[in-house]
């Protein structure tokens, strides 16, 4: 039997970290002289208050979501996958070449074209390591890092030589065509004839391709047959290979499908947001997945709720930030203690939560 | 120092595991210069318990006594300052060190290693004549074999002095010789005044060498009896909770067309060790193929290239027809297609994904199937969760919960979950590797019952065994593997432990065909 209901182990594990995480960060707040519940206030006031903090709070989102799905579905197999940031970065080549150089004439299509770009370019970038993995042995954990770091060299390249404007001092493309700029929450909102709304926030449509993906991530996983193989991979490479289910194929697959994912992270980033490629657009949220995926328990609910969680401390820290002495170190700090306590140390919440649950049933 | 006191007496040990109480209330006593016996079926809290007199688990509640006086156990080491010595059914030896190094290890005196071994070879010639326990001090652990390496395992605990020495299932993984050859050993011990506990599952073993047995039921000591008093069936029936027919029930084979043809079939492993060589065999339909063999003497490997995942070289046809030995067309999925099922010998490795639920396993390795899938894209879990529900009515698995996860099984209803999903696919050829390992003396018989059942449908049945009694009531014909090679074949009417005991052993008998 297990020791605690599943609810309790689903949403209580996660709120506990969480509130252990926030109490130490309240402590940190203390100890540099600055209120925690004024922080508090700072950080609900600047993000769920506003709808421009929605805006920005969302865009945040909608990467970890990608990122933190692709985590996830890599773990169902019992792989690793940090290479989350390099994967991204190819999407973001992909986006850049199929935006530039296709002619769009509308954004409906271009988001397709660029999605296909990007996913494309993210799969490769993930397939390499897998099939070292898959036919060398070699760590999967090891050679994704490694690949993070060939990506950022590659991106570098391009954008200081072949994708730079002639003339330009910013190691970055031309502007995209106007004709792949995706409607913001603010262009939304407007023509639903809310003047004031989102006011020069970034997200935009591929919020719902986010969402759209958790769907599809959640039927992949858990309704159909290749899902199926995948976690019974995960689970036990030795029950598999009885079961006749092909590691190299299935380790090749999974990895393919989680760097599609972490390139479609830049559809938002980069036409959506900046509508050129940017050096290091990614900020992070590579290795942020990671922490999402481990909170939302490589579930596709769980990763849309830890990726509005994250979205919310990235941009409740910007606010700090801006608005307090409070370093913008410390909402690293503050990141890094949730991933810590919701991550690294469920176990060590979840062990007295169990003695709990024992001690009510045995009444 | 013979007292009236027990070498050995538990008063009271409870232990619980979350909500699983894996001993209640247990009381032993022991006397000095006896053997006694703890049967119980798996799970039954015997490795509980003795992990709590060793050491490794602290008991909730309850109290040891030693020769009389009342000790506290808090780790391995106190356990051998006590004089407990432990023989683990699973060696703790370093494999590339020799016998005497073994002996020594943990047990140094002073800052040099040379005056320790000198004392410990006098030692162990001393103990090796008083107990007749022969080993060579200088042999590496890795060249000899499992009997010897056992052997050492018993000096180990002599040398640190053991007067209470207790043995997890010892003769899993010897030959009937080398079981016979320990049960000297232990005789000669229990001569010399040292207490032996032994923990087993076999009934006969108990019944060959205990003075007194305790039988263990769900974590609670059901009996404690003289053996000179009691039988089999009645501990049997101690064990389980009702009676139990300990025969297999069936009828003389009717076999008929070759099923399975494997002819010169040769498994080079990894390391470029020969696991099989030149096997062939043939199964017919209507009948159980038996192989006898000590674990580790290329059963698994062939089971393996028959269940498609070892390559090999050679050749299996099945119902007249050829099979793939490499190749993409050579794994699972495919031996399935060809009418192959395969019970595999190690359920929770391989049979089953124990992080599963009962469901999700009973289409394990046939998840492709069509039937299975609602569209193109998606598996009709609805409907595969009902007919799972009513397979594991049929197979009487408990609880028949197909949402339950695998682990929380115990081992008899998850080998009936996987047994149930081979069976009821309805193959001509049907490949089982120690049916029964690990299962409870209920599930046994239920199990055996499946598998004639098949047979009698006219199916052809591949069986390896370790257990000699399993081969001997189940199978039609048997074939004995030592060292990658069928030794020979044998008539279960007509055969006895004794002769297949030494081809397992690797001794071609004069009568060889």
């Amino acid at each position: 039997m297990d020791v605690m209901p599943k609810w309790a182990d689903v949403v209580l594990v996660p709120l506990f970290s969480l509130v252990l995480a926030a109490f130490l960060s309240a402590l940190l707040i203390l100890a540099i002289g600055e209120s925690p519940s004024e922080a508090l206030k700072l950080m609900v006031e600047g993000t769920l208050l506003r709808s421009a903090g929605w805006g920005y709070m969302l865009y945040y989102t909608t990467n970890f979501i990608f990122t933190g799905l692709a985590v996830s579905i890599a773990f169902h197999a019992s792989l690793f996958n940090i290479g989350g940031e390099g994967q991204a970065m190819m999407g973001g080549l992909g986006v850049s070449l199929v935006c530039l150089f296709i002619p769009w004439p509308h954004w409906s299509l271009a988001i397709v074209g660029a999605s296909v770009g990007a996913a494309v370019f993210g799969m490769i970038w993930a397939g390499l390591p897998a099939y070292l993995q898959a036919k060398r042995g070699s760590h999967i954990v090891i050679t994704t890092i490694m690949f993070n770091f060939i990506a950022a060299g590659i991106l570098n390249f391009f954008l200081v030589g072949a994708l730079k404007p002639k003339g330009s001092m910013d190691p970055a493309t031309a502007n995209f065509p106007a004709s792949t700029h995706l409607p913001t929450f603010e262009d939304m909102a407007q023509l639903l004839g809310f003047e004031k709304m989102f006011r020069s926030a970034p997200a935009n449509v591929s919020f719902f391709i986010a969402l759209l993906a958790c769907v599809v991530v959640w039927f992949l996983i858990w309704r159909s047959p290749l899902g199926y193989e995948i976690r019974a991979l995960g689970k036990s490479e030795p029950a598999a290979r009885y079961a006749g289910v092909g590691s190299v194929k299935i380790i090749m697959i999974t990895m393919m499908i989680s760097g599609a994912l972490c390139g479609l992270m830049a559809v938002n980033t980069t036409q959506g947001e900046s509508e050129r490629l940017i050096l290091n657009f990614t900020e992070g949220a590579g290795f942020i997945g990671i922490a999402v995926a481990l909170m939302g328990r490589s579930h596709p609910a769980g990763v849309f709720l830890a990726a509005l969680l994250f979205g919310f401390l990235y941009q409740g820290g910007a606010e700090l930030a801006l608005w307090t002495k409070i370093p913008r170190e410390m909402i690293i700090v503050i990141q890094a203690l949730v991933i810590l306590f919701t991550g690294a140390l469920t176990l060590m919440v979840r062990a007295p939560l169990e003695q709990l649950f024992l001690a009510i049933r045995r009444g | 120092m013979m007292t009236n006191n027990p070498a050995i007496e538990l008063k009271g040990i409870s232990k619980a595991f979350g909500p699983v109480q894996a001993n209640r209330d247990i009381s032993i006593s022991v006397m000095p210069g006896t053997i006694h016996g703890i049967i119980g079926e798996n799970g039954a809290g015997k490795s509980t318990l003795m992990s709590i007199l060793y050491g490794f688990y602290k008991a909730d509640a309850g109290e040891i006594f030693i020769g009389g006086q009342k000790i506290l156990i808090p780790d391995s080491q106190a356990a051998i300052t006590a004089g407990i010595g432990m023989v683990f059914q699973h060696f703790k030896l370093v494999e590339n060190f020799t016998v005497l190094e073994n002996i020594v290890l943990g047990a140094e005196s002073g800052e040099f290693l040379a005056p320790s071994l000198r004392k410990a070879r006098a030692e162990l010639a001393e103990l090796a004549a008083e107990y007749e326990l022969n080993v060579d001090p200088d042999a590496v652990i890795e060249e000899i074999g499992v009997g010897m390496q056992q052997r050492v395992e018993i000096l180990k605990a002599l040398y640190r002095k053991a007067n209470i020495l207790i043995l997890d299932e010892p003769t899993g993984v010897l030959t009937p010789a080398e079981a016979g050859q320990l049960f000297r050993i232990l005789g000669r011990l229990r001569k010399e005044g040292k207490t032996i506990i032994l923990i087993t599952h076999k009934l006969r073993e108990i019944m060959d060498i205990t003075d007194t047995v305790s039988v263990m039921r769900r974590g609670e000591m059901t009996a404690t009896v003289k053996t000179s008093e009691t039988s089999p069936e009645n501990l049997a029936e101690l064990m389980v909770g009702r009676k139990v027919l300990l025969r297999v029930d069936k009828t003389p084979a009717q076999p008929k067309h070759q099923v399975l043809e494997v002819s010169e079939l040769t498994v080079v492993d990894e390391a470029g060790v020969r696991r099989l060589k030149e096997v062939s065999l043939n199964v017919r339909a209507g009948e159980i193929l038996g192989i006898a063999g000590v674990a580790g003497n290329g059963q698994s490997e062939l089971l393996e290239v028959l269940g498609g995942y070892r390559s090999a070289t050679g050749s299996i046809r099945v119902n007249g027809s050829t099979i793939d030995l490499t190749g993409s067309s050579s794994d699972g999925q495919s031996r399935r297609a060809r009418g192959i099922a395969h019970v595999p010998e190690d359920r929770q490795r391989e049979g089953l994904i124990m992080d599963f639920t009962a469901w999700e396993n009973a289409i394990f390795g046939y998840h492709r199937d069509p039937n299975h899938q609602s569209n193109h894209f998606l598996m009709n879990n609805t409907a595969i969760r009902e007919e799972t529900a009513a397979k594991m009515a049929r197979f009487d698995v408990r609880p028949p919960n197909p949402n339950l996860t695998a682990k929380n099984f115990s081992g008899g209803n998850q080998q009936k979950i996987v047994l149930a999903r081979e069976i009821e696919r309805n193959p001509d050829l049907l490949l089982v590797g120690q049916p029964t390992r690990g299962v409870d003396i209920g599930a046994i018989e239920f199990i055996h019952k499946q598998i004639v059942a098949l047979r009698d449908q006219g199916k052809a049945i591949l069986l390896i065994s370790v257990e000699l009694d399993e081969i001997l009531s189940l199978s039609d014909r048997i074939a004995v593997m030592f060292d990658g090679q069928i030794m020979g074949e044998r008539d279960p009417l007509k055969t006895n432990e004794k002769e297949l005991g030494l081809l397992m052993a690797g001794v071609i008998s004069e009568a060889k065909k």
